[in-house]
């Protein structure tokens, strides 16, 4: 549903800009109160248990049921420093524990398997069921591994990974890294936009160059890029690749992989095939496959998923909201901005089911540090702020650092601390 | 039709309740400072603290920041987005919190 909000342009000032976002922010309209109202949210990473966490704090009546299949929180932010051996699995895993026992949060450990947003239901793969008056989806990115061909195939037989989801891939590519002989080559890609986390990919060339330099300084890097140039932070990054790793990273760019072979380590793209002897292919993404079950990922969205963005709620499916990677707009994929975009939907979700209308002038920030080597970094923040017709507008001051230093990287560090605790408590 | 009954009637109800909505607003907002800042602005590591700052303290830091007449890491970037309404409000809320 489209809504034409020029009419609530001709107003200015603070009254005025409710009556303006009032009229685009909800598809459904506040509630009647109810003594208890259910939100169920499905997955547990940087969007979704913030949002469980600030609408148990924000909505003490409201009751919560946060699903996710993962024992820990793996953190995919700082997952690159594992892979770089700068830290551990140990360092970027953190307890549940606190958003049961701090924030009351119903942690239910399961696959969510159907969604019927007509009776407002979601079913696990364990047999649960779950009612809702509000469905929050958080599920992070699908990848796409069905568009690169022989993916699947090495992917089980454990000879390539994406790691594009910390867990037991980034282990596994770090042990890769570790059993590869001194100058042999390292073949990553770098997938098509949107994808989740822009810089990603060329932070984690760069922190397998640092780890080439000290251990293996003999070994290559050759990073095959989607994309016709360098995504994001292009300045930070070639800056390092030209001086501490000079003549040891082969950036090229459009060369999408569309076939990779476990057997021979090849990866085919339309202009190469290059052999390899650790291959790190990162498919092209779309929204999670939770958001298919609700029918709010669209073909007509490129597979990702139409929001308010001033509540997070679904234009097509009411009283569904969707936050994180998961959602289409012209914003960056990151785990700062899920964590900011659970704080704007479940503010929304509180007021809607207290009967009350949402902030109508959200604010959303992003802050996006990338190591390049084991004493430097960089970031790049923006912070944007809903201006109605215009949507969020990026105020002028954002922008990113072009040379890493070692403060930002003493930051960088604090940040991953402090956004854990903020997510989980 | 739906739409305008609808966004007759949200705007009826702002029109009663404007002094809730900054607080909305404020709470939102400030919660956005958490995720560099630390769980309720106690940070761990070589970023700052904001809980228990003094009022005054953090409006004229922001507003330094915003302006450039203090020397900013990243700080500008994130001050230059807020008014100084929002400085005073959430350094009401922040001066609120146990440090």
């Amino acid at each position: 549903m489209t809504i034409n909000r020029r009419d609530f342009l001709k107003v200015s000032g603070a009254g005025a800009a409710s009556t303006l976002i009032a009229g685009c922010a909800t598809q459904s309209a506040p509630t009647v109160a109810k003594a208890s109202p259910k939100v169920v949210v499905v997955g547990a990473g940087f969007g979704g248990a913030t949002c469980a966490k600030y609408l148990r704090t924000w909505g003490p009546n409201i009751e919560v049921t946060l699903i996710d299949p993962n024992d820990n929180f793996i953190s995919c932010p700082i997952s690159n420093w594992v892979i770089g051996g700068m830290k551990t699995m140990a360092d970027i895993t953190r307890s549940y524990d606190k958003l049961p026992s701090q924030y009351g949060v119903k942690m239910v450990k399961d696959y969510v398997v159907a969604i019927d947003t007509k009776a407002r239901i979601v079913k696990t793969k364990g047999g649960g069921s779950f009612s809702y008056d509000r469905l929050v989806l958080s599920p992070g990115v699908d990848i796409r591994t069905d568009l690169v061909g022989g993916f699947k195939e090495a992917e089980a037989a454990g000879k390539v990974v994406h790691a594009w989801k910390a867990g037991a891939q980034t282990a596994l590519l770090r042990k890769q890294l570790v059993n590869m002989p001194d100058g042999g080559v390292f073949v990553m890609s770098v997938p098509t936009v949107p994808y989740r986390c822009p810089p990603g990919p060329y932070e984690r060339a760069s922190l397998v160059a640092d780890y080439f330099t000290k251990a293996k300084p003999k070994s290559k890097i050759i990073l095959l890029d989607g994309n016709p140039d360098i995504v994001s932070k292009k300045p930070l990054f070639m800056g390092v690749w030209n001086t501490l790793y000079k003549g040891m990273i082969d950036y090229r760019p459009n060369n999408a992989p569309y076939r990779v072979n476990g057997d021979t380590m090849t990866v085919t793209t339309e202009f190469d095939e290059v052999k390899g002897d650790v291959l790190n292919v990162v498919p092209p993404q779309r929204a999670g496959a939770v958001c298919e079950m609700a029918g709010v990922r669209t073909a007509a969205n490129d597979n990702w998923c139409p929001v308010n963005l001033t509540t997070f709620e679904s234009t097509t499916t009411p009283n569904v909201h969707i936050i994180g990677d998961s959602v289409s707009a012209a914003l960056p994929k990151s785990g700062h901005m899920a964590n900011n975009m659970a704080k704007v939907c479940a503010s929304a979700i509180v007021e809607l089911l207290a009967g009350r209308n949402p902030d109508t002038v959200p604010v959303i920030t992003n802050t996006c540090y990338s190591a390049v080597s084991d004493t430097k970094a960089g970031y790049v923040a923006n912070v944007w702020r809903w201006e109605g017709a215009k949507g969020y507008v990026s105020q002028p001051d954002g922008g990113a650092t072009a040379v890493p230093d070692e403060l930002n990287k003493a930051y960088n560090e604090s940040w991953a601390s402090n956004i854990w605790s903020d997510v989980l408590g | 039709m739906k739409t305008t009954l609808l966004v007759a009637g949200l705007s009826a109800f702002m029109l009663a309740a404007p002094v809730h909505a900054t607080d909305v607003h404020t709470r939102t907002i400030a919660s956005t400072c958490f995720a560099c800042h630390g769980n309720n602005g106690v940070s761990n590591g070589a970023i700052p603290s904001i809980a228990g700052l003094d009022k005054a303290y953090f409006v004229k830091t922001m507003q330094d920041f915003k302006s450039g007449a203090r020397p900013a890491s990243i700080m500008k970037r994130h001050a230059s987005g807020y008014t100084d309404a929002e400085f005073v409000a959430m350094g009401d809320y922040f001066a609120s919190l146990k440090k």
